[in-house]
């Protein structure tokens, strides 16, 4: 440990205090009598169980098809490779509501594949599955960067000796790389998620607003904030909960060293 | 590898940026902010830019739902003058504000796609199983008010959706994602052309008072009142009136 500059300090606590005073303010400023009736309404539950509901989903649909990918733009060398890789993590630094209304006109009623979703009898906008598919576009890219950060770490002579050694391509995928990229898989699994919970501008944009039906905890809070102040900061202490808990479970990765 | 390309377009947004007129110009006239419902998002803008032409002071305009204006105003935010689209609302501004004065009144109308496609006629139709009905969330007065309506016209409808200003369900129906949504009349003129209006019958209609106040901690009260006086005065009621608001 060295001895910090001053010059260094000043603005690091500037930093430090910049986002350290909003969160010690949310809980300064919360109505700790009323949390509880403010938490017990049918309101605030709804929301906090479509919330989970949602970001699991969303975080389960990216293991699913964004391992995959990430393992694609690790290890196979094609053209295009780098025009993937930017398009996929377009959406970490994309506007949530412009993503929002991308998903609008690629699936809505009279977007690009509304037509043929429609004649399958498929509606996204306004259903849960549409508030997934809104929280799946924006958390996506974090699992993706993640693990194949996490792929690209591992020695590709691990699995050229399980090849070797006469394992198929499947079984050495199951018991080389996946165990040996766990700990990225998990950490991305995590950020996803978290950032899945938090979505707002595309999920109201894209499903809409219902309660017990698209209108996730975020979208709770920004509604609350209009007629009952105390129930949002109620609800933004949840989310601020679950946020941190997130991050202790990814201590040992980013909080440990 | 993106740097390059990334400071090139930084520079390029940066020089667009500066090349718009100032947002507030170099000359000493006082400048105001005006928080006004989101139904007066087009009225407003065309009030204000008459209010300049005559050198009272420059307006900048905050637009949302009336509740959310009232809230940002209780928590501190620097406005001068605020408009919202009902009473109850702004009385919960309470001493923040001057005397409430009502400028202006508005009727809901139907919002629908285009051409009618699905040929609504009125609160009734709204109910009909497979009509994708968005609405406004009773937090905000547009809300509240459809939600008046249709009690009057003793309809249950089962919205999609729920959404946050009166805007939002107007964009959804433009969209083409909702059916139709209750909307004020004022929006469906907005709207121009992108979607069509149905009339609500005025027995199952409501009376939307908009009421303007100024704010008692404006930094410059003469300017804020000085624009409340121009919105209540004939040459205001014109402008509204051409944009759908009745005289109150």
């Amino acid at each position: 440990m060295s001895r910090a500059p001053r010059l260094l300090l000043v603005p690091a606590l500037v930093a430090a205090g910049l986002i350290g005073v909003p969160l010690v303010a949310l809980v300064v400023r919360a109505p700790w009598p009323e949390l509880s009736r403010a938490l017990a309404g049918d309101e605030a539950r709804n929301a906090l169980g479509l919330s989970l509901v949602c970001s699991l989903s969303a975080t389960a649909l990216s293991l699913v098809f964004g391992v995959p990918l990430a393992w694609l733009l690790a290890r196979v060398d094609f053209p295009g490779r780098r025009l993937l890789r930017a398009l996929v993590t377009l959406p970490m630094v994309l506007p949530p509501v412009v993503g929002g209304v991308a998903l609008l006109l690629a699936f809505g009623r009279r977007g690009l594949l509304g037509g043929a979703l429609g004649a399958l009898g498929i509606q996204l906008p306004f259903t849960t599955a549409g508030a997934v598919l809104a929280e799946t576009f924006v958390a996506l890219p974090f699992l993706v960067v993640a693990a194949e950060a996490g792929f690209r770490q591992i020695d590709p002579r691990f699995e050229e000796a399980a090849a070797v050694l006469g394992a198929k391509p499947g079984f050495a995928l199951r018991r080389v790389t996946l165990p040996l990229a766990a700990p990225a898989l998990r950490a991305g699994a995590a950020l996803c998620w978290a950032r899945a919970l938090g979505e707002f501008g595309a999920t109201i944009t894209f499903a809409g607003s219902f309660p017990g039906r698209t209108q996730t905890l975020p979208l709770a809070v920004y509604l609350a904030l209009e007629h009952d102040p105390d129930a949002a900061i109620a609800l933004s202490l949840v989310l601020l909960v679950v946020s941190v808990a997130a991050l202790v479970a990814l201590r040992d990765r980013w909080l440990g060293a | 590898m993106f740097a390059r390309p990334l400071g090139r377009i930084a520079l390029g947004l940066a020089l667009w940026a500066a090349a718009a007129p100032p947002a507030r110009a170099l000359d000493s006239l006082p400048a105001i902010t005006v928080f006004a419902a989101a139904s007066l998002s087009e009225s407003f803008q065309a009030l204000g830019a008459a209010f300049e032409a005559k050198a009272h002071g420059h307006v900048t305009f905050s637009f949302g739902a009336s509740s959310l204006l009232v809230t940002q105003l209780q928590q501190g935010a620097p406005a001068d003058v605020i408009a919202t689209a009902d009473e109850t609302t702004l009385a919960k501004a309470g001493d923040l504000i001057g005397a409430p004065r009502t400028f202006a009144r508005n009727r809901l109308a139907i919002a629908v796609e285009k051409g009618n496609p699905k040929t609504v006629q009125g609160l009734a139709d709204l109910a009909r199983p497979g009509l994708a009905v968005v609405l406004a969330a009773e937090q905000v007065p547009v809300g509240k008010y459809g939600k008046e309506a249709l009690a009057k016209a003793g309809v249950t409808v089962t919205p999609r959706s729920l959404e946050p200003d009166v805007k939002a369900v107007l964009n959804k129906v433009a969209l083409g994602e909702a059916d139709a949504g209750i909307v004020y009349a004022t929006d469906v003129t907005a709207a121009q052309g992108k979607v069509d209006g149905v009339e609500i019958p005025a027995a199952q209609n409501v009376s939307a008072n908009y009421p303007i106040a100024v704010v008692k901690k404006s930094q410059s009260a003469e300017a804020a009142q000085a624009f409340a006086d121009f919105v209540l005065s004939p040459e205001g009621r014109t402008v509204l009136a051409r944009y759908g608001f009745a005289a109150p």
